[in-house]
Formats: structure tokens, C-alpha cells, sequence
């Protein structure tokens, strides 16, 4: 045996074993099984599955929910008891940054699809450039211009008029969510998410500030305007997505304008609400349960980092998507 | 040491575990059997290449057999083993008592067998296995697939997320947990390349992870991502999904050469030469793979900027791997060498591998690629870094560790033996596809001109070679364990190095639960 070091050493905790994963395996697995069916049904008209998939689908996710909610539970009460050293802690606050970083490459994945398409696909469907030597043959009269407010589908002529423009069918929209098409500035909805979405993370910082201070009632107070704000966040997204289905014609079907605005600002959204439930969660903890202290709380510094950067894809959203 | 907390019984023990012992061996024995799956589809289809014309299976069936091939060796065989490689050894190898997320790690396991079910069960799905090549492109995976890709995007979502879970728990038990005295620059080369594969996980599975449900969204919820009809593009879907496929293949060859940098100075019997270059080396290869994934599409229609930035990025990634070849080149040099069966793979894989690197080299040539494109010199070329790169380095890995694992001493001459039908095996089935695809095989066909038949013939024996060479493995694998001859030295090997060496032999359940002192 090797010679071991100094007796002040604080033992890692290494739980002995645990049911928490194999009971998450089965909650995820029946959902995701659930859901491929969900999609089949719908797309390929599998009509006899149809409702046992939905019931799958919907027990699994509770099963999923529930299990994550006893283990950040008894991973809660483990801390709690004192059973966490130092280094067990920084090895929760590495697996947050981790988590982050791979949630910024996910968002790059449909950032860079966006840069790609504007950049480089649309002029060369157009017929512009080295890539569209041959497109001017295929989508004859197609001009490209962002919003793309006529598919190439659309200026051919339809799905039938040549053999490459029948995959689906895409109807654009005729007003998009775009600065330009806005009617006014102040009636611009995505300005007023961007107040709404920077506020929430400065109050996010000032409930950490209060925290830092042990001044709980006011660190209760900020995350609780936080979690509010969040709310407001997806509601008016929510007004939003109503208003491009009813009004502006503004679909997942209108082509790579609306599929690039639906999916960023739709898994934006979902993290906004992810964000939001764990924000949320602190604050019940802190508020019911009496947790967290100026030296011990990572539950809600980790759901914080979250906020923040959900708050830095936006900006970079509101940029991207809405703006330019 | 205290009192020790012996493993649990029965089928618990591995359902619940969360010691990083149990669960990478769960990873090892799940990969090969994985291995096994993938092998048998290969069989199936060098079976129906033995001569040309239809024989056994229908083109269709063919192409969910080159399909699922692929999957299941890079998703549910090459990564998995290195990944409880990772959880045997890196523990071990820094002075920690487990990795730093313990029941993390067991959910990272057991989300595998279930999706690899449901991957599986696609065999036997209306419409058929997904028949569109492990790459899927777009829109032969969208327009045109089966029904059964919906569950091919789910598996593979599942899968992202156990090896994101896996690497985030490696990183941090590389960065938090390593015993005092252990700086970044004493670590073994094992546990350098698995960090920075770790990080190269984590910054690619997401983008497959985005990659997969644009499909999914273009194939359920009309969206136009890979339709240029909508203002989209099917090109698109090849950088998105290149952007994670070039960088998964360093996420597959890394961790290969940090087991060889183990080895060969183990038996040289001489430090390994250039350890820092080594660690240099590797990390500009992860930089560099994420720059140069266009390399796959060169006959696509980039402008010839793209073509030449593509092209000349791709070549400098020679100079690091040259770095690693001289290196271990150097540790044998006027070493103390012997030729175990952990050395004989390594050996393997450096001659096998530098060739699959010199053709690769070949293949990043863009003008040359147009002839190579998507024939069968890139099979051979990418089955000599997987296959004698990435596989072989595993069984280097398997044999040399075996003893410290179960306390047993394997077989040495149907070890050696193990090596020598897989080697020739290995040769005789790739060898010859340089050969073919230079004369214009294409890949991913069941049949072909009558002037590639010779070649082919060779090339379906040499499969079946190497391909029941891997049953005397197991069988050694099984008979060290169950009757194998009881070893108790620490150090197995005279010549090797490291933490893991200093534990008993067999190590114990528990190693480590106060660090070792590291000078």
C-alpha cells in the first residue's frame, strides 16, 4: 500500500448504492417510447396504438418527474446532514458548468444552422454565388431576402411544378416577428421580453446579494419578483406563438423562416421554463423549508448560473432572430 | 484503512451500484457484447459480399445491416468500452475513491442496454431498420425513411445524454478528485486523453443532439431544415452532423491512445518519451477536429475556398499525430522490450493505425478525395484507425489490466495466439478494400462488378477470421476469470507505472478512500 497523507483529510461521501438511477431509466425510457409512438401515430397513421401511446407517454414522464424529484430531494438532505464535503461540493459545482457548456453547444447546433441558412443558403438558392450555379434551373424566379417571406416552393409554383420542390409543403407567412415588420416599437412584443427577461436576471443578482448578506425576507423577495418575471416571460411568448399562428401566418410550416424562429425561440422558451421551475423550486425551499445560508447555498447559485445564461442566449436571440 | 463495505448481492449489486468498479464493468461486458451484435451484422454482410450478385439477403435488409453496423460499433461497442475503461481506471490511476458523481454514473449506465434495446427492436419494425447509413444524411433519413426513425432520433437522444452525463462526471473526477500531489502534468496519459475526450463530448453530443431533431421536426412538424423546397438545405444537415462526427472520431481514437501510451512504456521499460508533447499533441488534435469537419463532404459543392481551407486544416492534423507516432516510436527505442500480449496489440495498433492515418492523409487531399469519395478505400481507411486503432488498443487494454481486475493471470499463449488471427484476420479483410475502392467500388452496396470479386472473396474470410478470433477471446476472458491462476502482486507487469499498480491485487471493491500521497 502506498503511504497515505495527512489525517485532516475530510472523506469523500460515496453513496453505498442507490435505486435512483434504474428508476429514472424506466420513467425516461417508457416516456421516450411513449413519445416516438405519439409521432408515429400522428405521422405514419398508426390509428390502434393511439391512445395506449399518450397513456405511456404520460406515466412515464410523472415516473421520470417523480424519481428526479426524491433524488435532488435526498440529495438535498444529504447536504443537509452535513454529509457533503468541500470537494463533494465543487464536484456539484463542476457538473453544473459542464451541464451549461453542453447546453451552449446545443444552442450553437441551431445558431450556426441559422448563420449557415442566411449566409450561405439563401443567396445560393437564389442562383448568387459559387453554390448557385445550378439553383437559378431548379428555383427559377426565387429571390432571397430575410424574413424569407416566399419559399422556393412558393415562387415555382407549388409542390407539383418540379420534382425537387415536393418535399412538404411550405406556405409563408405574410407578416413575420421581424424589427422591421413591427407596426411600433413600443407594440413590439419581443422588446418588452427583453426588459422583462434582463430585469429577472439583475433581481436574480440582487436576491443573491441579499443572500450573501444572510438578509433572507429580501433574498425571498427578489427570487420571488425573479420567478414572477419568468412567468410574464412565457406567457407573452406564449401571446406570441398565438399571434403568428392566428394572424400572421407564421407556422412551423412557412418554410426555414418559421422553423428557425419556431426552434430557437421555442427551446429557448422550454429552457426559460426549466429555468423558471428551478428558480421556483429555491424559492419554495427557501421560503418553506427555511434552506440555504450565506455560506451554503448551491441549489440556488446553480439554478441562478441557469438563469443567466438562458438570459444570454436571449439576448443573442433578440439579436439574430428578431432584430437583424 | 476502516472497515470495508464489501460489494452487495445478487442481482442488486449491479442495479444499484454506484462504485465505479461494478459500473465499468457493467460498460465492458455490455460493449462486448455490443461488439458481438455489431459483428454479427458485419458477418451478414461480408457474407453477401463473398461473391458477387445477390446471395443471401435483400438489398434493403442489406443496407439496415451496413446501417446498423455502424451504429452499434461506435455507439454501443467503441465508446461504452473506452468509458468503462474510464470508470476502472481513472479512480485508480489520480488516487480518488470513486468518481465524483457516483449514482450519476450508474444512470449514465443502465440508460444504454434500453436504448440499444429499442435501436435494436427496429429490426423487426414495419418498414424496417433505419437503411440509411450510420451518417443518416438527409433527406434519404427524412423524406424517405421508415417509420422506425422516429425511434432511431430517440435512441440516439438517449444515448447523448448518458455519454454527456458520463463525461461531465469524468471531467470533474479528473479536476476535483485527483490526490494531493497529483498535478495536471503527473497525470497518467490515460487520464489526460480520456479529459480532453471528455470535453469533446460534451461540446459535440449536443450538436447530434440538435442534429437529430431538426430530423425529427422536417419529418413530424413539417419544418423545411434539410428541404431546400422550404429555403432550407440538405447540406446542411451534413456540416451540423460532421461538426459532431469529426470530433467523435478523435472521442473514439483518443482514449485508444492514451491506453498505448500506457502500454508500451510498460513493457520498453523505459518512461514514455515526450510526455508533455504528448499532452500538447492531443489537445491540438481536439482543437483541430473541430475545424476541419468538412473533409467528409468535399463532393458536395463547397466553393473551392471551403474545398482548400477544409483541405489544408485537415493536413495539419498529421503533425500532432505525427508527434504521438515518434513519441511511442522513441519509448521503444533502445528499451528493454517484451512482447506480451498487451504489447502485441499496442504494437498492432501503431503499425495499423499509422497506416489508417497515412490513408487518411490520402483522403484529406481534396481533389484525390474525388475519386475516393465514398468507396471502398474509405471503409478501409476508417476500419484501420476503428478496428486496429480503437479495438485493438481496447483488447491491449483488457489484457493488460485483466490481472489487477480479478487477480487472475490470463492465458498468455491463446492470448498471443488471440493476436496473431486477429491481425491476419484483420489484414486480410481490409487490406484488399484499398485495392477495390481505389478501382471504383463504391461502399454500402450489396453487389458489385465482377473485377472486384477476388479481393472481396479475401476479404469476407479474413472477416470471418477476425471475427471468430474475438470468440477465443472471450473464452480467455472467461476461463482467466472463472479458473485463471491466482496472481497477488501488485504489480503485474515489471515495467509498468502508476497509482493503479500500488493497490492490491485483485483490487479491492473500495481503493483509495483517503488519498495516496503523490511526490
Amino acid at each position: 500500500m502506498s503511504s497515505q497523507t495527512s489525517n485532516e483529510y475530510e472523506k469523500y461521501y460515496v453513496p453505498e448504492k442507490s435505486k435512483l438511477a434504474v428508476m429514472a431509466t424506466i420513467g425516461l425510457m417508457l416516456s421516450v417510447f411513449g413519445a416516438g409512438s405519439i409521432l408515429n401515430d400522428m405521422t405514419f397513421g398508426e390509428a390502434e396504438g393511439g391512445s395506449s401511446s399518450w397513456t405511456i407517454f404520460l406515466v412515464g414522464l410523472f415516473w421520470f418527474m417523480a424519481t428526479l424529484f426524491v433524488w435532488f430531494r435526498t440529495a438535498i438532505r444529504e447536504n443537509m446532514a452535513g454529509m457533503n464535503s468541500v470537494q463533494l461540493k465543487r464536484s456539484y459545482v463542476l457538473g453544473m458548468w459542464w451541464f451549461i457548456f453542453s447546453e451552449v453547444m446545443f444552442f450553437a447546433a441551431f445558431f450556426g444552422a441559422l448563420f449557415y441558412l442566411r449566409t450561405l443558403v439563401g443567396p445560393w438558392l437564389a442562383g448568387e454565388g459559387e453554390g448557385g450555379r445550378m439553383n437559378h434551373l431548379l428555383w427559377d424566379n426565387f429571390s432571397y431576402s430575410w424574413p424569407m417571406m416566399e419559399t422556393p416552393q412558393e415562387a415555382v409554383g407549388g409542390a407539383a411544378s418540379q420534382p425537387m420542390a415536393n418535399q412538404g409543403s411550405f406556405v409563408s407567412p405574410h407578416k413575420s416577428m421581424a424589427f422591421k415588420d413591427a407596426t411600433a416599437w413600443w407594440a413590439w412584443l419581443p422588446l418588452w421580453n427583453t426588459i422583462i427577461l434582463l430585469s429577472s436576471s439583475v433581481t436574480v443578482h440582487f436576491a443573491h446579494t441579499a443572500l450573501l448578506k444572510s438578509n433572507k425576507s429580501k433574498f425571498n423577495l427578489w427570487l420571488g419578483i425573479s420567478v414572477a418575471l419568468g412567468i410574464i416571460f412565457v406567457g407573452l411568448q406564449a401571446l406570441e406563438y398565438y399571434e403568428a399562428y392566428a394572424h400572421y401566418g407564421l407556422t412551423l410550416n412557412s418554410g426555414i423562416y418559421g422553423s428557425t424562429f419556431f426552434m430557437l425561440t421555442g427551446f429557448h422558451g422550454f429552457h426559460v421554463l426549466m429555468g423558471m421551475t428551478m428558480l421556483l423550486i429555491q424559492f419554495l425551499r427557501s421560503v418553506f423549508g427555511g434552506h440555504f445560508t450565506a455560506e451554503d447555498h448551491f441549489g440556488f447559485e446553480a439554478s441562478s448560473w441557469y438563469w443567466h445564461f438562458v438570459d444570454v442566449v436571449w439576448v443573442l436571440l433578440f439579436l439574430f432572430v428578431y432584430i437583424l | 484503512m476502516g472497515a470495508h463495505h464489501g460489494p452487495a448481492k445478487g442481482l442488486g449489486r449491479w442495479l444499484f451500484t454506484t462504485n465505479h468498479k461494478d459500473i465499468g464493468t457493467m460498460y465492458l461486458w455490455f460493449s462486448f457484447a455490443m461488439f458481438i451484435l455489431g459483428g454479427a451484422f458485419a458477418m451478414i454482410i461480408r457474407a453477401e459480399l463473398f461473391q458477387p450478385g445477390m446471395q443471401l439477403v435483400e438489398p434493403g435488409f442489406f443496407n439496415q445491416m451496413t446501417t446498423m453496423h455502424g451504429l452499434v460499433m461506435v455507439f454501443g461497442a467503441i465508446m461504452p468500452a473506452f468509458v468503462g475503461l474510464a470508470n476502472w481506471m481513472i479512480p485508480m490511476m489520480i488516487g480518488a475513491p470513486d468518481m465524483a458523481l457516483p449514482r450519476m454514473n450508474n444512470w449514465s449506465f443502465w440508460i444504454l442496454p434500453p436504448a440499444f434495446l429499442i435501436l435494436a427492436s427496429t429490426l423487426l419494425m414495419e418498414g424496417g431498420a433505419p437503411g440509411f447509413g450510420w451518417t443518416f444524411y438527409a433527406p434519404l433519413s427524412t423524406t424517405y425513411a421508415p417509420p422506425s426513425v422516429t425511434v432511431f432520433i430517440f435512441s440516439i437522444h438517449v444515448l447523448g445524454l448518458s455519454s454527456i452525463m458520463g463525461s461531465i462526471n469524468i471531467i470533474a473526477t479528473v479536476m476535483n478528485m485527483r490526490a494531493p500531489g497529483m498535478t495536471y502534468m503527473k497525470m497518467p496519459l490515460f487520464v489526460w486523453t480520456w479529459l480532453i475526450t471528455a470535453f469533446l463530448l460534451v461540446a459535440v453530443m449536443p450538436v447530434l443532439a440538435g442534429c437529430v431533431t431538426m430530423m425529427l421536426m422536417d419529418i413530424h412538424f413539417g419544418t423545411s431544415f434539410f428541404s431546400a423546397a422550404g429555403g432550407g438545405d440538405p447540406v446542411l444537415f451534413q456540416h451540423v452532423f460532421w461538426f459532431f462526427g469529426h470530433p467523435e472520431v478523435y472521442i473514439i481514437i483518443l482514449p485508444a491512445f492514451g491506453v498505448v501510451s500506457q502500454i508500451i512504456p510498460a513493457f520498453s521499460r523505459k518512461p514514455l518519451f515526450g510526455y508533455d508533447s504528448m499532452v500538447y499533441a492531443t489537445a491540438s488534435i481536439a482543437f483541430l477536429s473541430f475545424i476541419v469537419w468538412a473533409h467528409h463532404m468535399y463532393t458536395v459543392g463547397m466553393p473551392v475556398a471551403g474545398e482548400l481551407y477544409f483541405m489544408y486544416a485537415t493536413m495539419l492534423i498529421a503533425v500532432p499525430t505525427g508527434v504521438k507516432v515518434f513519441n511511442w516510436v522513441s519509448t521503444m527505442w533502445r528499451g528493454a522490450m517484451s512482447f506480451e500480449t498487451p504489447m502485441l496489440f499496442s504494437l498492432g495498433f501503431l503499425v495499423l493505425f499509422t497506416i489508417g492515418g497515412f490513408t487518411g492523409l490520402m483522403l484529406s487531399i481534396a481533389p484525390s478525395d474525388f475519386q475516393y469519395h465514398d468507396s471502398y478505400f474509405v471503409v478501409a481507411h476508417f476500419h484501420y484507425v476503428m478496428v486496429a486503432g480503437a479495438v485493438f488498443s481496447m483488447t491491449a487494454a483488457v489484457y493488460y489490466w485483466l490481472p489487477k481486475w480479478c487477480g487472475k493471470m490470463y492465458n498468455e499463449t491463446m492470448g498471443k495466439t488471440h493476436f496473431w488471427i486477429s491481425f491476419i484476420g484483420f489484414n486480410l479483410t481490409f487490406f484488399p478494400q484499398h485495392f477495390v475502392g481505389l478501382a471504383g467500388m463504391p461502399r454500402r452496396i450489396p453487389d458489385y462488378a465482377l473485377q472486384f470479386a477476388d479481393f472481396n472473396m479475401m476479404s469476407s474470410v479474413g472477416a470471418f477470421i477476425y471475427g471468430s478470433s474475438q470468440i477465443l477471446f472471450l473464452y480467455n476472458v472467461i476461463a482467466t476469470i472463472v479458473s485463471g491462476k491466482p496472481t497477488s502482486e501488485e504489480k503485474t507487469w515489471d515495467g509498468a507505472e502508476g497509482l493503479e499498480w500500488t493497490v492490491p491485487t485483485p483490487a479491492p471493491y473500495h481503493t483509495f478512500e483517503t488519498p495516496p500521497a503523490v511526490r
